[in-house]
């Protein structure tokens, strides 16, 4: 009950005057910085960190929770409305996010992708405030070899995404895994797969410039090429009514993706390496195994967009709990967050919650509101990104072409980096003419960076001896299932006569 | 469709065979007592990738796969006019960023675009033209402080006058 | 009316800065704020630490933006201010990866001395973490607990060749130890998987250690610093230890190649003004950081010797 008190002073907290004008002020911000794609919520609370300093730590720290919140809802509006992940914990709401708007249904995407952020926002600030400290404790033991084994079972979920075609799936996964070995070796330190020797990819491929180039340019192309530019626009009238509707066909249709994606979403988020990326994945692919209709997701299923959308705000509550009681920081945003909380002169780490706990109860307080505040927010602002989807689509292609090389320059910060995307966005027009998926590339590039390092930790911990993966108790049982559901397609890919007729 | 398919799908495996040799200068083996060296993660996803290739080429050759039977052509001429005029505009957006700043590309982007490919009138042209840029710099630059290509030389006293205004 | 109005305060704005800009030079776009590490480490608390500092007193006309160029120890960094095309507007936070990366990747050519002084912020020293259930309460017995596991001690760092491996290798190679070395993502994930019993000794600086210090999960052993610190007191040195060892991460601020010396000058003062700040100050003092001011000269003169250090110490690695 203590604890239940303790939160109660920090919602009161959050909704003094100044603290409810500052998360609204940051909600709005950081809704059309997620929404811009190339900038996240990284960029957000990077930049308005020194702002912060003009306020309390208290009144600043919920500014950038607010802006945090903000920019994960964001993120899901460009993947629907552009059809380009802003950000890699937003890639998997385009799955079935784009098609609905393509089908018209765009407004359904928004809403269900709002209501479904602020059912995991809530339910994971009711696991926070109840199990804190003792997720620190269980994060705290999964090391390399746990870390690996769950990227193992986030490939393991989707196996079978890329489409029926599983030697050109394969490819687009390895290809996706070797792109992001480019750069530097972080084990050895050493420069890898230097192409061309170009001093470019010292720097290694950025997941956004895979993603924008992919989605934002070859994407776009093969739209206006395949549909000789007769591209039907959403229609849907915007109502309140439509939007109770909506509503409505959320929680009946996405029920179990939000269930799923809330809970999975918050564990995985806080373990220290993962993250919401990873998070919003394994949701996508769990719903999509539990569904009983497995074959309507990827072309505009309202769980499709609920799962991952629910997980990733899940999971950007849960990583707050590594870096408050760890000090480490489950995404970029967070180590940012980290930075400010050491200048304003907070230590984080074990003792937070005992030496500080009218801040950590504030932030936590201030993440409720902030999520009440963003769906709000959110809702109010759909029919501005549906007018925007109404444009001509001659007007349309250039702005999201702008905006793909804008983002992509913004992020990265080098031209070099905007001719490789270019280069991604034409490679992914012509390998989606014969039929490559590219979606699993994109994922393996964004899981590639976690994987690789883990499994070399892992064996280095070994002396070379893989059997680490199995004597763990954590990880044993999570590699077995990640293999099972590894090799079942195998099984089926053996036999596809038999199970041709079946379908 | 059918050569596309075949010949993409030769384009991939010497890109596969590329990447192998330049992940073998890292070291592909596993060593006893550390476990892999920098080049083994690479290395055998390369040969996947190139094994993958097989695959494909086995499908064409045997027929299975939808692209090996059609006669289609990859890209019909209307086709080939709409890549080239969206795709070399985009090229020459790209390419005149370093010449002419960010904002300026954009501008001219959007003249090409709406009004050379979409034939809009003038004055959503003129808008698009100054509203858009003029608004991505005030975001970028002002709003989120982040700092785009200005080109070469001669737009310095523009940006000089931009920058003025917003610190 | 607008693009009027905007005209006419950009050519009074123009006019007057034109007399100002030969009286003192003044940056005239937002300054490239490099940083040699990835977000969240000790550089990058730093970097963002000085640009607040900067903004909070309004010290620059225009703002420093920080920009994350971890890749490769640093290399990308460097290999950033080696390219960029405006020198007076690129201004890099280091570490001492300035100093080894160039010396492990000599085919970046990158030649630090080309690089502009600007300001010595302070130095970070290293210590010695063991977890508390180990039980190893003095380095004698940390000594005694790695040779007796025979090369199955686990330490874990940064990544070899990084500021904590070549600590580790000078230890180990002056007490005859053999132990593995696991590479990690950042300091702070290297001070947590010790605390989450991952690897068994790390060395780690005060502040990325320190919430692990304070809620006594792990403890200090040894300090790598010329004195004793006074936040670990009684803590020996290695130099007492019967080394003459001490290894400290430079916080220095430094400009790119080609920079003109009126902004050198510029950056300099505005350098000195934030190290002399009550805020950076506070800060050295609260993350166990010393001063090391140093004048321009005095820096080329620090590179070269860290550079012949580093060529030493890296050598010794193999």
């Amino acid at each position: 009950m203590e604890i239940l008190s303790l939160l109660g002073d920090g919602i009161l907290v959050a909704v003094q005057p100044l603290n409810l004008l500052l998360i609204f002020v940051g909600v709005t911000l950081g809704l059309f910085i997620g929404a811009m794609p190339g900038l996240g919520s990284v960029n957000g609370v990077a930049i308005l960190l020194p702002i912060t300093f003009l306020v309390p730590p208290g009144s600043a720290i919920i500014f950038l929770a607010a802006i945090y919140y903000g920019a994960m809802y964001g993120g899901a509006i460009s993947s629907i409305t552009l059809g380009i992940p802003g950000a890699s914990t937003a890639v998997a709401t385009t799955f079935d996010g784009r098609p609905l708007a393509l089908q018209g249904k765009a407004r359904l995407a928004l809403v269900a992708a709002a209501i479904a952020s602020f059912v995991g926002g809530t339910v994971s600030v009711v696991l926070f405030t109840g199990f804190a400290p003792l997720l620190a404790t269980v994060a705290l033991s999964f090391g390399p070899p746990e870390i690996f084994a769950l990227m193992l079972l986030a490939f393991a979920t989707f196996v079978g995404l890329g489409g029926d075609d599983i030697p050109k799936t394969v490819f687009s996964i390895c290809f996706g895994l070797v792109l992001a070995t480019v750069g530097f070796d972080q084990i050895s330190g050493a420069p890898r797969l230097i192409l061309l020797d170009m001093n470019g990819f010292l720097g290694g491929i950025s997941f956004l410039v895979l993603a924008i180039g992919v989605y934002g340019i070859g994407e776009m192309i093969w739209t206006i090429e395949s549909t000789r530019g007769e591209v039907t626009n959403t229609e849907a009238k915007i109502t309140a009514k439509g939007i109770i509707e909506d509503t409505g066909t959320t929680f009946k249709r996405g029920w179990k993706g939000m269930s799923i994606g809330s809970f999975l979403g918050f564990f995985v988020g806080v373990l220290p390496a993962a993250g919401a990326t990873p998070a919003s994945l394994m949701s996508y692919g769990v719903t999509k195994m539990l569904s009983k209709r497995p074959d309507e997701f990827g072309k505009g299923h309202v769980g499709g967009v609920a799962a991952p959308e629910s997980a990733n705000n899940s999971a950007s509550t849960g990583s707050m709990l590594p870096m408050l009681t760890l000090g480490i920081p489950g995404s970029p945003t967070t180590a940012i967050l980290l930075g400010g909380m050491v200048i304003w002169g907070l230590t984080p780490g074990p003792r937070l919650f005992v030496e500080q706990s009218d801040f950590v109860w504030g932030l936590i307080g201030s993440f409720y509101v902030s999520n009440l505040f963003a769906l709000i927010v959110n809702l109010a602002f759909i029919p501005l990104f549906i007018w925007m989807l109404r444009m001509p689509f001659t007007v349309l292609a250039p702005l999201i072409f702008v905006l793909s090389v804008v983002g992509g320059y913004a992020a990265m910060q080098d031209m070099f980096d905007i001719w490789l995307l270019l280069i991604f966005g034409f490679g992914a027009f012509f390998l989606r003419k014969f039929d490559y998926p590219v979606a699993p590339a994109v994922l393996a590039i964004v899981l590639g960076p976690i994987a690789e390092p883990t499994l070399r930790q892992s064996l280095l911990l070994s002396s070379g001896d893989p059997s680490i993966f199995f004597n763990r108790p954590i990880s044993a049982p999570i590699m077995i299932v990640a293999i099972i559901l590894i090799l079942m397609p195998a099984f089926k890919y053996l036999r596809p006569r038999r199970a041709k007729p079946a379908e | 469709m059918r050569v596309g398919e075949i010949v993409t799908a030769g384009v991939l495996a010497l890109l596969s065979i590329y990447l192998m040799y330049k992940a073998s200068a890292n070291g592909i083996g596993f060593v006893a007592g550390t476990g892999p060296q920098g080049g083994f993660w690479p290395f055998w996803l390369s040969l996947g990738m190139l094994i993958s290739t097989g695959f494909i080429a086995l499908n064409w050759v045997r027929g299975t796969s939808p692209q090996s039977q059609s006669d289609e052509p990859v890209v019909d001429s209307y086709g080939l006019k709409t890549i080239l005029l969206v795709g070399g505009g985009i090229i020459g957006f790209v390419a005149l960023i370093d010449i002419v700043s960010m904002y300026g590309a954009v501008a001219i982007f959007m003249i090409y675009y709406l009004k050379v490919l979409g034939r809009h009138g003038w004055f959503l042209t003129g808008m698009m033209v100054v509203v858009f840029p003029l608004g991505l710099f005030f975001f970028f630059e002002g709003l989120m402080q982040i700092s785009m290509p200005t080109g070469m030389g001669f737009t310095e006293p523009v940006f000089n006058v931009l920058y003025e205004i917003i610190y | 009316m607008n693009i009027l109005k905007t005209l006419a305060i950009g050519i009074a704005a123009l006019g007057l800065s034109a007399p100002a800009a030969m009286a003192e030079w003044q940056p005239r776009k937002p300054i490239d704020f490099v940083i040699m590490a990835g977000p969240g480490g000790g550089a990058d608390q730093i970097a963002r630490f000085i640009q607040s500092v900067a903004e909070k007193k309004d010290m620059t006309s225009r703002p420093l933006i920080p920009n994350n160029k971890g890749g490769g120890s640093g290399a990308e960094a460097l290999i950033w201010l080696n390219s960029t095309n405006d020198p007076d507007h690129t201004i890099l936070v280091t570490l001492n990866s300035f100093f080894s990366t160039p010396i492990r990747q000599p085919d970046l050519n990158i030649d630090i001395q080309t690089f502009t002084p600007i300001a010595m912020m302070g130095v970070d020293p290293f210590a010695l973490w063991v977890h508390k259930d180990s039980g190893i309460e003095t380095f004698e017995q940390w000594v005694d607990a790695v040779k007796a596991a025979d090369g199955e001690y686990t330490t874990g760092g940064t990544g070899t060749g990084q500021e904590d491996s070549i600590v580790f290798a000078y230890v180990n190679n002056a007490f005859d130890l053999k132990s593995k070395y696991i590479p990690f993502d950042g300091g702070g994930a290297v001070a947590a998987a010790l605390a989450g019993k991952q690897i068994m000794a790390t060395v780690n600086n005060p502040a990325e250690a320190r919430g692990f210090f304070q809620s006594g999960d792990v403890r200090p052993l040894l300090v790598f610093s010329d004195e004793q610190m006074s936040a670990y007191p009684g803590i020996p040195t290695l130099k007492e230890k019967g080394h003459d060892f001490s290894y400290y991460n430079q916080r220095a601020v430094v400009g790119a190649p080609g920079m003109s010396d009126e902004a050198a000058a510029y950056y300099q003062k505005l350098f000195e003004d934030i190290f002399n700040s009550e805020e950076w100050q506070g800060y050295l003092e609260a993350e166990s950081l010393s001063p090391l001011w140093m004048n321009p000269e005095e820096q080329r003169a620090y590179w070269q010797l860290q550079v012949e250090n580093h060529t030493k110490l890296l050598s010794g690695m193999k």
